[in-house]
């Protein structure tokens, strides 16, 4: 098969239980899915709701199966395409760390001000920048960092939610 | 809500009692001896003790694919939550409703490398429907209510609680199973309607439809058998069922072609290949179904029913799915199809025709003239003729004897075959057999064998004999783990790599120091006294028929081929080699 390969944005409601998060993992690896990123954490205190949004890539029927995979779970409450179900905005956030001295330094903060990224940490010679964005403006910026001194980089992976007033 | 707080190994027992459970198969070890006590102290549940936990989950498949009930399991931590787990993964490929309860080291030890420990959520996540570690007395009867509720509805299958031993032993509050549906999981039971009309739309209009049927109906339970029956005949259409489908319809009946798939019938299978209208019932397209999926069924429009979404369009695209309870679906469709015309009768006189050349191949045709040694679909024939009339359960274990199992002998009703379909387990039917017995003490169990399969779960024959189980293992010895042979044979070159089975034990002998009646045959002309003498016999038995040790297993869709490539017996294979694509293929 070689149909087009297609991005998809999934939100799964699911009950924060333990091994929720190894029954969702275990899925895509057990069924050779692919997970771009995924991020989870506790949206509903009282109900003891988790939101897991997974960024996946497959042919249209694979994608479907992934769905359906995902629905199947017993914990899982409701599984959304964020893709597929209208426009949404997702977003991800990145902690990336450069260090350098001279121009190299004073760059990168005139950078990251054209990203609108913050500072959050610095010393003389480092600085840790905050940006969120989509993940093409977060590559974009990693990339110029690259040539000022780019160490380090953690990133939240996306987290995504549907246009308009109608709720999850 | 119980009035005083009970210890958890007695909200075990009471949980299992309320859910109506008669009877657990299990095995017992440290962190599993608070029930074990607790059983001791009451009369209302028996306890079957098994000689290996494989064989408690086979028994608990064989017990529940008997009587749609759910089968209960009971094992210690560690080795024997372990040796669970093939079971485990055997009930979730077919759909086999079992609760497993494991034992568990103390929750203050867990992660510990304690003895016995091993992590048995963490192991059994992927071989269950859904499991539980239990680390609070005060859930423990929700818990266990709700895995009743999860194993039995929707699509079943097993479901692993697992039982710290201080959880066991603390008290905690008891609750009834009036509460016990999951708070989010709800499988849809009730189809779309609009579906339903697209649907018997096109089973009216289609000149060439064929109803394929697969273990979601015997899962649905026997109404949903009747249902499927009642609209086969309506609608006139030719029926084939998969392998886990036997029973759902009669064989007796006309409109039925046989099994389908790989070792399915000729007629089946180009039925399917030739049809204009596909209806899968309950069935999920598995490879063993399809054969070559870019060839499969092309000419035809597909239904698919089926509880499990994920079974649909997951390995061939549907037109119309009907997402439901078989049964409730049936009934929907039913009475869209009994109000509709008829169909038209010319192009359904000719379908039929084309049917009845296929039929005329006698695909199942082998060599009855040898009087020198029995060929293994004699010994099938002959125990389905002398057997019928006593509307016996049959389990199997894997492999050719399976295959010739499905092929020769009928069934007229659902739950009385039971088989490893889609793990494809070896040493599944003695144990499955043993299961089947209990809940059917007055009846007729046979499990067809193989030497090499039967001998994977022999020790049962000791359980066998403790509960005086009339068992009755009709082996099809021909010294080949047979089926290995035969793709040994066709594929790789006749190098019989490691399927001989050198030093086989003495059957004879090996059912008589279980206590059981040991029988050999070596002769055609033996064979229907061995069988009578088989069944009459009151306890269990051991028939141990000698085949012929090269016979092959016709007909046979080779891996990476489509259905109307069968081989339909031996002088079939030298004009076809098996691509390199198919090669690879399991």
């Amino acid at each position: 098969m070689t149909d087009n390969i297609e991005r998809h944005t999934i939100a799964v409601l699911v009950d924060n239980e333990p091994g929720i998060l190894a029954r969702v993992v275990g899925l895509f690896s057990g069924r050779g899915y692919n997970i771009d990123s995924l991020t989870v954490a506790e949206v509903d205190r009282a109900n003891r709701l988790s939101r897991i949004t997974i960024v996946t890539s497959g042919t249209p029927m694979v994608i479907e199966q992934i769905k359906a995979q995902l629905s199947r779970l017993v914990p899982v409450h409701r599984v959304h395409d964020l893709t597929d179900e209208g426009p949404f905005v997702e977003r991800e956030m990145a902690l990336i760390k450069v260090v350098g001295r001279g121009e190299a330094r004073i760059e990168s903060l005139r950078i990251a001000d054209i990203f609108r990224a913050s500072v959050i940490d610095t010393t003389t010679e480092s600085f840790v920048f905050e940006l969120t964005g989509s993940a093409e403006k977060l590559n974009a910026f990693i990339a110029l960092m690259e040539p000022l001194g780019l160490v380090e980089v953690s990133r939240t992976g996306a987290v995504a939610i549907a246009r308009g007033p109608a709720k999850f | 809500m119980s009035a005083e707080p009970i210890c958890g190994a007695d909200i075990v027992i009471r949980a299992l009692v309320d859910q109506g459970v008669d009877v657990v198969f299990g095995y017992p070890g440290g962190a599993v001896l608070p029930i074990y006590d607790s059983l001791f102290k009451q009369n209302a549940l028996r306890h079957i003790l098994v000689r290996q936990e494989g064989g408690a989950v086979h028994a608990a498949e064989g017990y529940a694919r008997s009587t749609g009930r759910v089968g209960v399991v009971l094992v210690t931590s560690g080795p024997g939550a372990t040796n669970a787990v093939t079971g485990l993964t055997d009930a979730l490929m077919d759909s086999v409703p079992i609760v497993c309860l494991t034992g568990q080291v103390p929750t203050h030890l867990i992660g510990n490398d304690a003895f016995q420990e091993a992590d048995t959520t963490g192991i059994t996540r992927p071989c269950t429907k859904h499991n539980y570690l239990v680390k609070d007395v005060a859930d423990l009867a929700r818990v266990l209510h709700e895995a009743f509720y999860v194993a039995k509805s929707g699509r079943p299958g097993p479901v692993v609680v697992d039982l710290p031993k201080d959880v066991l032993f603390a008290a905690g509050p008891y609750s009834g199973p009036e509460q016990a549906q999951h708070k989010s999981y709800r499988p849809q039971l009730h189809p779309d309607p609009a579906r339903v009309a697209e649907a018997a739309a096109l089973i009216v209009a289609a000149r060439k439809p064929l109803f394929y049927g697969g273990g979601g109906l015997v899962n649905s339970g026997p109404e949903a058998c009747a249902r499927f029956t009642e609209l086969v005949r309506t609608v006139d259409a030719p029926c084939t069922l998969t392998l886990m489908g036997l029973g759902a319809f009669p064989a007796s009946d006309p409109h039925f072609l046989g099994m389908v798939g790989m070792h399915g019938l000729y007629e089946s299978n180009m039925a399917m290949h030739g049809c204009d209208l596909l209806i899968a019932v309950g069935s999920r397209f598995d490879d063993r179904v399809t054969g070559r999926l870019n060839a499969f069924s092309p000419g035809s429009k597909k239904i698919h029913i089926d509880i499990d979404p994920s079974s649909i369009n997951k390995n061939v695209r549907v037109d119309v799915p009907l997402l439901g309870d078989c049964a409730a679906v049936l009934g929907a469709l039913l009475g869209e199809c009994k109000t509709a015309p008829r169909p038209e009768g010319a192009a359904r006189q000719a379908w039929w025709k084309e049917i009845d050349a296929w039929r005329a191949r006698d695909c199942l045709r082998y060599d009855r003239a040898r009087r020198d040694l029995i060929k293994p679909q004699y010994a099938l024939e002959r125990l389905y003729a002398l057997t019928r009339d006593r509307d016996p359960f049959i389990t199997t274990e894997v492999g050719q004897h399976q295959m010739w199992a499905a092929q020769f002998y009928k069934f007229d009703k659902p739950y009385h075959w039971m088989t490893s379909g889609g793990l494809g387990t070896m040493g599944y039917g003695l144990p499955a057999a043993m299961g089947v017995q209990v809940a059917h003490p007055g009846a007729l169990v046979i499990d067809i064998a193989g030497e090499a399969s039967i001998l994977m779960n022999i020790q049962e024959m000791s359980t066998i004999a403790q509960y005086r189980l009339p068992v009755k293992a009709f082996i099809l010895n021909n010294q080949y783990m047979g089926m290995v042979r035969q793709w040994q044979e066709l594929l790789h070159g006749g190098r019989y790599s490691e399927s001989y089975t050198a030093a086989l034990p003495d059957f004879v002998k090996l059912a008589e120091a279980f206590g059981a009646k040991g029988m050999r045959v070596e002769r055609p002309d033996e064979l229907d006294d061995a069988i009578r003498a088989m069944i009459e016999t009151p306890g269990a038995v051991v028939l141990d028929v000698a085949v012929d040790q090269t016979e092959n297993c016709f007909p046979m869709i080779p891996s990476g081929a489509a259905h109307n490539e069968m081989l339909l017996g031996p002088a079939d294979k030298a004009e076809q080699p098996v691509s390199e694509e198919g090669m690879v293929l399991v």
